[in-house]
């Protein structure tokens, strides 16, 4: 079956959409954390297509390279990390079923109808801000737009990832008591006068 | 049939459901409710992307990586965090976490 070349882009947003949805499904009901990873992971990937298809490339390989390749593996380490008996977590996990699965299917509802019930303003789009220059691939304008006039989010952008980091490396750091930790400020100031002894041995005798 | 801005708007208003439905459905695991989170964050992008696409707007986009950027900051320091308290408690149980109480 060969398809006509402008269905194309239908049918792989089909295919993104349902995938990422029922991975999105599985990760919330999946009994073992590992596959909710697993399958975040792959609502992820499907989410990266999607983006793809939207034209924001930079995006979504930013997407796989974060999400897949980091947070995930993250998630993956904390999980296999904690030695924490998971069925007794999934334990009331039917009691909120009754009451959640209304709530969430008529919140779904207004949300998608909310959706289709609206319309661009007849003036919105002279107020674009920054419009896709053509002849300029997508990471180029991004690339153009982020370093010149966003570059003070940019940065703050830096400045919160920065700060994760030390909190993170603040938060899980511990100081073990009876362990020998490298002592930097001594193996630095040897020398060889401290560190090497020259001894005349005789033969025969030990030193 | 043409896929049109609802088509994704959909999309991510279905993902930001499932994100919520989850921190409910899982209120005991904490790591479950931290990936419900990343699903709603995702739902939120998909919406700027769409809408930077749609519009002709690449700041939507701009916007996009620096939800991306808190996203991935957030999850570090909600591991973090997790890790420490599991540490300290045995357990990750979000009804063990009430010590603050008062």
């Amino acid at each position: 079956m060969i398809l006509p070349a402008a269905l194309l882009p239908a049918v792989f947003f089909w295919i993104f959409a349902v995938i990422c949805v029922a991975s999105a499904v599985m990760v919330i009901t999946a009994r073992n954390p590992v596959h909710s990873v697993l399958f975040l992971i792959l609502a992820f990937v499907n989410a990266s297509g999607l983006f793809m298809l939207l034209g924001a490339e930079f995006l979504a390989m930013i997407l796989i390279v974060v999400y897949v390749g980091a947070v995930a593996v993250l998630f993956l380490f904390v999980v296999m990390m904690l030695d924490v008996d998971f069925t007794e977590l999934r334990q009331g996990f039917l009691n909120y079923l009754p009451i959640g699965i209304p709530i969430g299917i008529i919140f779904a509802v207004e949300l998608v109808l909310v959706v289709f019930a609206w319309a661009f303003a007849p003036d919105a789009s002279s107020a674009v801000a920054a419009p896709p220059p053509p002849d300029m691939t997508n990471t180029e304008a991004l690339g153009r737009l982020l370093y010149t006039r966003y570059v003070y989010f940019f940065e703050a952008a830096g400045v919160v990832l920065l700060i994760a980091m030390i909190g993170a490396i603040v938060l899980t750091l511990r100081h073990k008591v009876n362990v020998r930790r490298q002592n930097v400020r001594a193996q630095v100031a040897r020398t060889p006068a401290t560190a090497i002894e020259i001894r005349q041995v005789r033969p025969g005798q030990g030193i | 049939m043409a896929i049109g801005l609802g088509h994704y708007l959909t999309v991510g208003a279905i993902l930001f459901t499932l994100g919520i439905f989850g921190i409910f459905l899982n209120r005991k695991n904490v790591i479950i409710i931290l990936m419900s989170i990343e699903l709603i964050l995702l739902a939120v992008n998909i919406n700027l992307v769409a809408f930077s696409s749609f519009l002709h707007d690449l700041v939507g986009q701009v916007f996009a990586l620096l939800v991306l950027t808190v996203a991935a900051a957030e999850t570090a320091i909600g591991l973090a965090i997790l890790a420490v308290f599991f540490r300290n408690r045995g357990s990750i149980a979000v009804e063990d976490i009430n010590l603050m109480k008062g």
